[in-house]
């Protein structure tokens, strides 16, 4: 197993006192593609975030398990987790726009993350660089490598992030909201080529997401988040006639393109989900 | 009332944005605008509400052309909300106070009164009144956007992407209040979105745009059996019904 969540605890130490926002998170992944759904609020960042050990200091993370390929995430120190934080987790963040130094070229950027993990000259460092922008479909990745992060568009950005995720050869590759600051077809687009690259390199893929019918289709096993705790797991291709009523509910009050509806249902939220 | 709007074109500088959009709207129908990011729609509204002055064709408004500096009077009659509810409201201003601000400017009575009933049109609590917006939900923030818009009891909304920062469960409610909204204080929406359903789902004319062209009108209905002409129309339908559909 890639990774083993076993009963994750994660809160927040205040002035006001302490407040608990993922409560008992048990979740594997192995070689495959997982995906975490939920509402804004859910914990499904913060799980992700947990397992890079990335979380602020004021919070106060326990769990009865928390491994990475067998080591224990939870007691390896700033140096350890500096092997596993790029170098064998990739992390692809929401919008490129931030993700990006805006003053220093796109090809030095992955020129840089090559030479960080791989080592070697500069000049071998910007010609991976070109490689690994090819590698993701980017048409003239000489002239993208040249260009700064306010010349390309989102979905270009988006690419540039993948590639440089991509430089280290990781095994596990956690994606968090990768396309909801794109619009549909480049979303489409990006989905694809990430679903290759894992597929084609073998790694394991941690999707976040709050888009349920984009993970049923990008996706082998889905979790569904809500309110700190996993609600249900289940087969992605069994997201849409799944049959918890958070799940269902979530599902219902989308609006439809092909089924109208006169009203949209709204969510009701029962305490009895969270016992 | 009614909305014309005729070879609306804008630029940027010496890049057109906005090359020659028509459309028309009924009294009290809605419009929706569909497009991918670039292609100018939200341009089109905001030019629409006064917010920029560099254009030139027709925005009419009851058959009266809009003059290029809106008359105060114009904003009573026509309001916009904005995408994103964590920029658009001052975060150091209470609710009340984000809420007194048109009805000063304007010089309307009982301010007291309309910020109450405002607040139980959006179906907010009246203890909301004197919370700050980082006190509140998005879902709450959104709809004190939109209350903000309905105190000057406009007879246009403009909305630009109004419920794509938020929750699925949060933009059923959002939804289902602006389609409450509507039928009741018979407004004209012009909506601006990039989610083929949400549009279909509050408007029943569709506007497709593409690189400052609006190349397609159709109705929703046909949208939705899928009677469309144009490539990129079909392009973003065949996205948009792919997810629904089960994997």
């Amino acid at each position: 197993m890639l990774v083993e969540i076993n009963n994750l605890h994660i809160g927040f130490e205040s002035r006001t006192g302490f407040a608990p926002a993922v409560k008992g998170v048990s979740l594997t992944l192995g070689t495959e593609k997982l995906g975490i759904v939920g509402e804004s609020g859910s914990g499904k960042s913060l799980t992700a975030r947990a397992l890079m050990k990335l979380l602020p200091k004021q919070t106060r993370i326990e769990a009865d398990k928390l491994e990475f390929d067998g080591i224990d995430i939870l007691s390896a120190s700033e140096k350890q987790m500096r092997t596993i934080r790029g170098k064998r987790a990739g992390f692809i963040l929401q919008d490129p726009k931030y993700s990006l130094n805006p003053v220093k070229t796109i090809g030095s950027q992955v020129a840089e993350s090559w030479r960080a993990h791989k080592g070697g000259s500069k000049r071998a460092a910007l010609e991976a660089a070109v490689n690994l922008l090819e590698m993701v479909k980017i048409r003239d990745p000489k002239k993208v490598a040249a260009s700064y992060p306010h010349e390309v568009s989102g979905g270009m950005g988006q690419r540039v992030m993948i590639a440089m995720m991509l430089a280290p050869d990781p095994e596990l590759l956690i994606a968090d909201e990768p396309t909801s600051a794109l619009d549909a077809t480049v979303q489409a687009e990006i989905l694809r080529l990430i679903e290759e690259l894992v597929s084609e390199r073998g790694m394991g893929l941690l999707l976040i997401s709050h888009d349920l019918p984009l993970v049923s289709h990008f996706c082998d096993r889905v979790a569904v988040m809500y309110s700190g705790r996993v609600m249900e797991e289940l087969k992605a291709s069994e997201l849409l006639s799944a049959q918890h009523p958070y799940t269902r509910g979530l599902l219902n009050c989308m609006p439809s393109l092909i089924h109208p509806k006169e009203r949209l249902p709204v969510l009701t939220r029962d305490p009895e989900w969270l016992k | 009332m009614t909305i014309e709007i005729d070879n609306l074109r804008i630029s940027f500088g010496d890049k057109e944005v906005v090359k020659g959009v028509s459309f028309n709207v009924a009294n009290g129908a809605s419009f929706g605008i569909v497009g991918e990011s670039g292609s100018g729609k939200s341009t089109v509204l905001r030019a629409m509400a006064g917010l920029n002055n560099d254009w030139s064709g027709r925005i009419a408004f009851s058959g009266q052309g809009a003059p290029l500096f809106r008359p105060p009077a114009f904003f009573r009659k026509v309001q916009m909300v904005f995408q994103d509810p964590y920029g658009s409201l001052h975060p150091r201003q209470t609710i009340d106070r984000i809420l007194s601000e048109l009805p000063l400017v304007h010089g309307m009575d009982d301010i007291d009164g309309r910020i109450a009933k405002v607040l139980s049109a959006v179906a907010l609590p009246q203890t909301a009144r004197f919370r700050y917006p980082h006190q509140l939900s998005g879902g709450q923030r959104q709809r004190v956007a939109i209350a903000r818009a309905l105190i000057a009891e406009p007879e246009v909304l403009l909305l630009d992407e109004p419920t794509s920062a938020l929750d699925v469960s949060v933009q059923a409610e959002i939804l289902n209040l602006l389609a409450d909204l509507r039928a009741e204080r018979n407004l004209t929406y012009v909506m601006v979105s990039h989610n083929l359903s949400v549009i279909a789902h509050l408007c029943t004319e569709v506007g497709v745009m593409i690189d400052g062209h609006m190349v397609e009108q159709v109705t929703a209905e046909d949208l939705r059996l899928g009677n469309v002409n144009h490539a990129h129309t079909r392009e973003l339908r065949s996205l948009s019904v792919e997810l629904e559909e089960p994997a």
